[in-house]
This record gives structure tokens, sequence and C-alpha cells, in this order.
């Protein structure tokens, strides 16, 4: 706060003769009006990602046509969808229908007000930060609900119920793996659990209590996917069996704001998720914390929020959707026991004080995984190439050129 | 629990499988061809469009029986004695005049049989097939033509001396839009 307080001041000193009342609304005004920005036009990319790899991953190309290379693709279709009648169904609750989307929008975007982007850069430092994001991000919740009870459409309230059990479900074992970095550093504060994870990569704490942390990071990360409904969750907006789920009744830019929202969600998750165990705006290395006299912390996180959300779009094309018996199976039967089980080997080997931090090999453990798995990849992918460059020399032989 | 210890491990690592797939898709090459600006080149027997060159038809109607959706309308008049003899290419005198040749392609079914009685080899199946329209009757071609130019002798006979008068021969390659297309 007291950072864009600063810049303001230095790039309007007139400022500082206002009353103390206008420059705390300012500097409160000015990072939320950032924030709300970027968080809003993220969607644009994040439509325009997901579609691009979509179209990669099914061996087709995506988006081409708006645009070079179809870059415009997103824009279009949100003008559209801003040109387009809002229809309202007779029989709909108007003013749950007309609230449900804002509910939903502003339950994804609160957490944005927690997520530091760098040592100050931060909206607001509260100290029950992680506190804030559980109870914020349920909001949505409500706004589903909202949204498919007043539709007054049967498919829409299934859809609205679907997402409600799901989502309380795997808030349970969401909460119990957010408790872990908080027992680890004894403070709610996000900024707190990130100063704690300084240092490089096998500091984070994905790579303490080496065979421990890893497999809370995936509870928490699985958890989180089914939170934003995302695809092998997505049974609240089913397609197959539920018409669209709670959005069935919505057009227009309505429509609109709850994509707006889940994608939203989906960052607001991953750079959660990167805030707790991915090392927050820390480089893996030390020495790329800053280009110069540039700090790159808030570049750190937004690439690692990028990556999960990568990875989300990545899970979202490979894996079928969950039957709901077996939604539940894995919230409860899965997630929640080892989760448990975690919370409380973790709580006692926090508590012994030769383990309070993590265990001696974790120093070693980070970069030969982190390698491993990046080795795997790119052999994967030049194996890939490599295939398809002899599949086009192939064609080519054959007079299919193309 | 080992059952769930081994149903836990089945799902993670089927998952790990899955994404290993679309991870080596990802990096393979699309199959998309974007169509207007890449075609994909057909093989030279495609059945697409139909083409008649006018000039060796000898009006046998061979074509008109085998199509079996009429989609080829055919009116032939007894050539008069009083005209010059003409011939088809192939060497065929042609002794009927062929006043009416339309092909309704949008009746063709694209089966090629009219093409294999064709005694002169004068109808047959093009590669073209870009030929949508937004008026359901352009698709009646008319491939009967006033203008034609016959062969006027024998291209059996005169096999030795090379006939200075061939240039009445009509371009036998298909032109890029048929004769009556704008019919």
């Amino acid at each position: 706060m007291d950072l864009a307080l600063r810049l303001l001041l230095e790039l309007a000193p007139a400022l500082g003769r206002a009353p103390a009342w206008v420059q705390a609304a300012l500097a409160a005004f000015v990072p939320a009006l950032v924030c709300f920005t970027f968080v809003a036009l993220g969607p644009i990319v994040y439509v325009y990602a997901e579609r691009k790899i979509a179209g990669f991953m099914q061996d087709r190309l995506g988006p081409m046509r708006v645009g070079p290379y179809g870059l415009l693709q997103t824009i279009a279709d949100s003008v559209k969808l801003l040109f387009k009648e809002a229809i309202f169904p007779r029989g709909v609750d108007r003013r749950l229908f007309l609230l449900a989307p804002l509910v939903v929008n502003v339950g994804a975007f609160l957490p944005f007000v927690v997520v530091p982007w760098g040592g100050r850069l931060q909206p607001v430092d509260l100290n029950v930060g992680v506190f804030y994001v559980i109870a914020v991000s349920s909001l949505a919740t409500v706004g589903l609900i909202m949204a498919g009870w007043a539709s007054n459409n049967k498919y829409s309230l299934f859809g609205a119920m679907r997402s409600a059990a799901q989502i309380v479900s795997y808030e349970i074992p969401a909460v119990m793996i957010l408790l872990v970095p908080v027992m680890i550093v004894g403070s709610l504060s996000l900024q707190d659990i990130v100063s704690a994870q300084a240092g490089g990569l096998p500091n984070w704490f994905l790579f303490r209590f080496f065979p421990l942390m890893p497999v809370a990071f995936v509870v928490f990360f699985t958890a989180g996917l089914a939170e934003c409904n995302r695809t092998p969750f997505d049974i609240p907006e089913a397609e197959s069996e539920l018409v669209a789920g709670f959005h069935t009744e919505y057009s227009g830019f309505f429509f609109a704001m709850f994509f707006m929202a889940e994608y939203t969600e989906m960052f607001v998750i991953s750079a959660v998720t990167s805030v707790l165990f991915l090392g927050g705006y820390f480089a893996p290395l030390p020495e790329l914390q800053t280009l110069g006299p540039v700090p790159l912390g808030w570049l750190w996180l937004l690439a690692k929020a990028w990556l999960l959300v990568f990875v989300m779009m990545w899970l979202r094309w490979t894996l079928p959707r969950l039957r709901v018996d077996q939604l539940m199976h894995v919230a409860w039967k899965v997630l929640l026991p080892v989760a448990l089980a975690l919370v409380v080997v973790l709580g006692g080997l926090i508590l012994w004080p030769a383990t309070a931090w993590g265990f001696p090999w974790d120093r070693f453990v980070g970069w030969p995984i982190t390698l491993v798995l990046v080795f795997f990849l790119l052999k994967v992918m030049v194996r890939a190439l490599r295939w398809s460059r002899r599949r086009a020399h192939e064609l080519a032989t054959i007079g299919l050129e193309r | 629990m080992r059952q769930w210890l081994r149903d836990v491990w089945e799902g993670l690592f089927t998952v790990l499988v899955g994404m290993r797939i679309t991870w080596r898709h990802l990096f393979t090459s699309s199959v998309t061809l974007q169509y207007p600006e890449v075609k994909w080149q057909l093989p030279p027997r495609s059945r697409m469009r139909l083409f008649m060159k006018y000039e060796d038809c000898i009006g046998c109607g061979q074509c008109v029986r085998a199509c079996p959706v009429q989609c080829i309308y055919l009116k032939t008049e007894k050539r008069p004695a009083t005209e010059p003899a003409i011939w088809a290419t192939t060497g065929q005198p042609i002794k009927l005049d062929v006043t009416l040749f339309d092909i309704d392609m949008s009746l063709c079914c694209y089966c090629n049989l009219c093409a294999y009685p064709c005694p002169t080899e004068c109808l047959y199946m093009t590669t073209e097939y870009e030929f949508a329209t937004t008026d359901l009757g352009e698709h009646l071609y008319h491939f009967a033509k006033k203008d034609a130019r016959f062969l006027t002798e024998d291209p059996k006979k005169k096999a030795e001396p090379p006939a200075p008068d061939d240039g009445g021969r009509a371009p036998s390659t298909p032109p890029a839009s048929p004769a009556g297309a704008s019919g």
C-alpha cells in the first residue's frame, strides 16, 4: 500500500498537499484498479490460450482466422457477446438472475486483494490472508446456486446443486492442506508464507519434507481444480448431461461474465498455489530475482501461475469428466484421508525441532526432480517434433505435400 | 488398504500417462488444411465436376441411358447430307448434330457411370470441385455450342501427311469454366 502511495507521490507531487484520507483512498484505489484491470483482461488471454492448446493437443490449429494466428478471436467473441441480447426467460427471478454473475465474479476477484506480487507489491497484507482467501473464494458457490435457482430451470438447479456439493466437498481437503504451510510458517499472512520460501527452488514448500509436500501439492491442486469447476470435475456444467448447468439460461454478457469468473478463478487458484508451494514471487535461482535494478518478482509469480493454468488446461484436454459418485469418492475417500494424514504427520514433524523446517535431505531433492521432469518433457517433445518432420516428409514423397 | 493404495496409484499413474500423450500431441504438427489458402491436391482420377468435349460427341446417348439419376439431357438431329462430313478425334464419323447437351450437376451423383460407355471418351469427370453457386439453376451446364469447330477430315485416313488445316481442332483441355457455364 505504501509502495503505491510512494509511486503516486512521485508521479504527482501535488498530491502530497492533499488530505490524508484522499491519499489513503487513492493508495487503495489505484492498486485495486491495476489488479482488477489485469485480472479482467486476463480471460481474453486465457480463452485464446485454451483454444489454441486444445487445438494443438488434438492436432488441430485452433483459431486462425481473426487476426494473425487468430489472436483477435477472443476480442471478437467478447464483442459479439456484448452486443447480444440478454434474454430473461419467463419465470426467472429477475433480481437474483441479474445478481448471480456479479456475485460469482466478486468471489473470483476478491482473493486478488492478498496475492503478493513482490515484497511490498501487494494490495493489502492481511494477517489472516489464507483465511480470507478461503472465505472469499467460497462466495462463488453462492453465486452459482443463485444462478441455478433464479433460472427456474431444473437443469440449472441440478448444476448448481452439484457445484455446491462439489465445492463444499473439495474445500475440506484444500483447507486441510492450506494448514500445512501455515503450520510451517506459523502465520496466516501470505507475505510471511512467501518469505519463508526465499532462497531458490530447494527452499520452496513443494520440496520440503520431501515425499510429503509433493503429495500435499497434488492434493491441493486437485482440490483447487475441482473448486473452479474445470474439466475433470466440471459436472456442474456438464454439457452432455445438463445442457450447460447453472448458466443454461444466461445469454450475452451475463454468460460471458460466468466465463470471466471461471478463468479468473483458475488464475487465482494457480496464484495461491504458487504462493503456498512454489515460492510465490521468488525466482528458482536467487540470482534471477532482479534484472539489474528491475525487480522481477511479479514476473516470476505470473510465470508460475501461468504454468499452473497451463497444467489445468493440459488436464482439461487429457481427462474425461468424472461421474458424480466418482467425484465424491475422490473427495471423501482419497483426498480427505490423505490430507488428514498429512496434517497429522507434518504437524508432528514440525513440532520436533530437528525437522521443524524440513528433512535434512530436502536441499538435494528439488533440483534433480525439476530437471528430471523437464528432461522427460523435453524428450517427449523432441520425439514428437521428429515424428512430425518424418511424417511431413513421408506425405511429401507420396505427393500430399502441404 | 492395499486395494485402496493400488487404486490411488493407478488413478495417478493413468493421469500421468494421459498427460504424456497430450503433451506429445501438443508438439505434433496439425493435420488441418487452411482451406482456401492451402488446397489438398486431388488424385487425377477424382470424380468431381463432369466435363464434356462437345467436338467429340457423336450423340449416341449411351451416357443418358447409363445415368442413374437422369441428369443428362440430350437432343440430336440427323445431320443433313448437304453439310460437310465431320469426325470425332477418335475417328468415329459424327452423323448426328447434338443440338442440346445439358448436365444438371445439382442432380449428379458423381457415380462416373456415364463416362464408361462413352465411345469417344468425350465425357469425363474433372478434378474441379469448387463450383458452388448461390443459384441452383447455375448447376445446369450447357455443353452444346453453336461455334464448335469439328474435324472435317477423318483423322484415321490422314495419318501420314500432317494436315495443314488442322487448326480447326478445338482445344482439347477443359477450359477453366466450361462452355455454357453462364447459361
